[in-house]
């Protein structure tokens, strides 16, 4: 009787079950993991604006894309998609106060007191910030892939601009910020108020109004 | 030297098989933990554009998805080769405004969300590369009639293009 306790289970048909349980998940879940480009719709105005917002002329780069998915970028016909990001940036920064880029503005952004060598201690950035908003508009015939081009290449400009400004006074990179400590959320929220995404997508009504 | 022999005259020996199912769990693992759940099943035609400046969505449970594709083969005898939307499993193919389904569709998912998260909902926009975009404007106005003002143009990670 004794020996019946040693007695071992079957596990022979313990390969067939988890190799049901295998082709199950295999069957039932996708492996794609949702990435993509977030953007933030502008709201409806409440009522109808009749006095438009005045924006300076300078300060507006008009981005347009065509039916036939060619761009034309500050009034300049036939610009490639991956010269987009230089005249972003130029665009943005301006750095030799050109006249016909945007105009900038003093600001004063504070970060947390202390985080950075290059700044004063209670941690207050004072500098220019661009006025620049950029205008995109598309025909109702562009294809969805080019708009997501331009559109990428549109925040690829202000996050590299973001990227630059954090390496250099945080030595650390703008993606790797965690956005769970308290200190480190503070810094890429000071960051996005200096580098603004200022993207305005016309809606296919108004691309009159607006030029 | 006999017992040499003895061995090779027994014929095909078996493999031992008492650590395939461990194997085969640890597959399984590995696939429970690295996929998601099939959720709807896609009833166009979707190639995701590629780009560069891709970020994950964090929050699953905020997002809904809109699909705009041209519907799948077997759909095409239905529906024609005309882009459709498509909300989250359901297809709009009624001739009227697929405009107002949508902005049914937003109050709808957010009705399912808790107080706190309702005006965290994401719409991620999946759409073919080639529609063109007068459809992706006519629901991009419609999310901002219903409110639903973040979106995301769902994108796949270009990894050819990123040191430009």
């Amino acid at each position: 009787m004794a020996k019946r306790e040693l007695q071992e289970i079957n596990a022979g048909s313990m390969a067939d079950i988890a190799f049901l349980l295998l082709i199950f998940f295999l069957v039932a879940t996708t492996m794609d993991v949702d990435t993509g480009l977030t953007r933030l719709l502008p709201p409806i105005p409440e009522e109808e604006q009749k006095d438009e917002v005045q924006v300076n002329k300078r300060n507006v780069l008009v981005v347009l894309i065509n039916r036939n998915d060619q761009l034309m970028v500050g009034g300049e016909f036939g610009t490639r998609v991956d010269e987009l990001k230089e005249i972003v940036i130029e665009f943005f920064t301006n750095p030799q106060n050109d006249p016909t880029l945007p105009e900038k503005e003093t600001k004063e952004v504070e970060f947390p007191p202390g985080s950075s060598p290059l700044l004063p201690p209670s941690g207050v950035w004072v500098g220019n910030v661009s006025k620049g908003v950029i205008s995109l508009q598309n025909d109702r015939s562009t294809t969805y892939k080019k708009y997501l081009e331009v559109q990428n290449e549109l925040v690829a400009a202000v996050n590299q601009l973001r990227q630059d400004f954090c390496k250099l006074y945080f030595d650390k990179d703008y993606d790797e910020l965690n956005m769970n400590k308290p200190n480190e959320k503070e810094i890429s929220e000071a960051i996005r108020k200096i580098y603004k995404m200022n993207i305005s997508e016309a809606t296919p009504k108004n691309i009159e109004g607006l030029n | 030297m006999a017992k040499f022999r003895r061995k090779k005259g027994k014929g095909a020996q078996k493999i031992n098989t008492s650590s395939l199912p461990d194997i085969i769990f640890m597959l399984l693992f590995f696939f429970m933990v690295s996929t998601t759940m099939r959720e709807t099943e896609v009833q166009v035609n979707i190639r995701i554009p590629e780009v560069s400046e891709v970020k994950k969505l964090e929050q699953k449970s905020l997002v809904s998805y809109i699909y705009i594709g041209r519907p799948n083969r077997g759909l095409q005898a239905m529906y024609g080769t005309e882009p459709l939307i498509q909300l989250n499993d359901k297809l709009v193919n009624e001739e009227g405004i697929p405009t107002d389904a949508v902005q049914d569709f937003v109050l709808f998912e957010r009705e399912q969300l808790p107080e706190v998260d309702k005006n965290k909902m994401v719409m991620s926009l999946r759409i073919d590369e080639d529609i063109p975009m007068g459809k992706v404007d006519d629901v991009k106005q419609a999310l901002r009639r219903a409110k639903a003002l973040i979106i995301n143009y769902s994108a796949r990670k270009d990894y050819e293009n990123q040191g430009r």
